[in-house]
């Protein structure tokens, strides 16, 4: 049995599954949060280049360097966000989180 | 083909494995090494499939950039983890329970059929022959042509970015010396000498 799409969307989706179970297991650790969402992000990276190659399609492999360019953008951002946060207010806990009442 | 398909499974299995420690893991500087790791056996798996160009920016982008960053903002704050920790267990059910739902929707999606390259007709931008071409060759060759637009717009994203992170953690302290270039410049003759005139004998 030679290695399909089938395989690599089987190790994407364990992975994203994976990503959404972190955030809810360290509901109070924002930075293990952003890592969920990166590996989350990882696992469609592994979804677009599987189909591309299943595909024989470059399109996505250019789509993947566009998720991790905003991947990159948005972990700087997150992480800057949550620097400030904890000078301000000397904690990280989500549940501290609560100056806007959302 | 078989040495594909080990390659294949170790990879695999190592992200899977190297996933679940970084939810799991008790010091969140052991979470981004084994970040570290699930990037680096996700290059592999890139690179299996004929992806190298990815495959390096995989590692230079995520490793070099956004996991050295993790590693930074996990080492420069002073929390304590442990406390963080606490409830850890509350959230297992509810986790485990959407988790499963995802999961089992996956897998209902990966059951049905896939997109083949008979159904899809006409592909976007087929992949050359390795023969012909290298794949930073042929990825090069569309992502500066037909996508331009879009290559010139994630990079205003990254400068939006850079300007965001260093505006939200720029501090101005107080009660610190800075040099100020335009009252230098500024200065005139008569406000910094003074002209007076000495008696001799009696001094200023």
């Amino acid at each position: 049995m030679a290695i399909g799409v089938g395989h690599f969307l089987t190790v994407a989706a364990i992975l994203f599954t994976l990503g959404i179970f972190g955030i809810f297991l360290n509901r109070k650790n924002v930075i293990i949060i952003l890592m969920s969402i990166e590996l989350m992000l990882l696992a469609v990276n592994i979804n677009l280049v599987g189909f591309s190659a299943h595909l024989n399609d470059l399109v996505g492999q250019v789509f993947t360097m566009f998720v991790l360019t905003v991947a990159a953008a948005e972990a700087a951002i997150g992480l800057a966000i949550l620097v400030i946060y904890f000078r301000n207010r000397g904690s990280i806990a989500v549940e501290d989180i609560n100056v806007m009442k959302g | 083909m078989v040495l594909q398909e080990i390659t294949f499974y170790l990879f695999s299995a190592i992200i899977v494995a190297s996933g679940v420690m970084v939810i799991a893991a008790r010091n969140p500087v052991h979470s981004v090494l084994f970040l570290i790791l699930a990037f680096f056996n996700a290059a592999g798996l890139f690179i299996l499939v004929g992806a190298e160009f990815l495959a390096m920016i995989m590692v230079i982008v995520y490793v070099g950039a956004v996991a050295v960053l993790f590693l930074f903002v996990v080492m420069m704050l002073d929390i304590n983890y442990v406390e963080l920790r606490q409830g850890f267990l509350n959230y297992l059910p509810i986790g485990a329970l959407i988790g499963f739902i995802l999961l089992v929707e996956l897998v209902f999606v990966l059951g049905t059929r896939f997109a083949t390259p008979e159904t899809v007709g006409a592909t976007g931008a087929p992949i050359p022959p390795l023969s012909e071409m290298t794949n930073t060759e042929a990825l090069g060759q569309v992502l500066y042509t037909r996508y331009i637009y879009l290559f010139q717009a994630s990079g205003m994203v990254l400068l939006v970015a850079m300007i965001g992170a260093i505006v939200l953690t720029l501090r101005e302290r107080g009660g610190v010396r800075r040099q100020s270039i335009a009252r230098q410049v500024a200065r005139r003759r008569d406000e910094a000498v003074e002209v007076r005139k000495v008696t001799p004998g009696s001094g200023i």
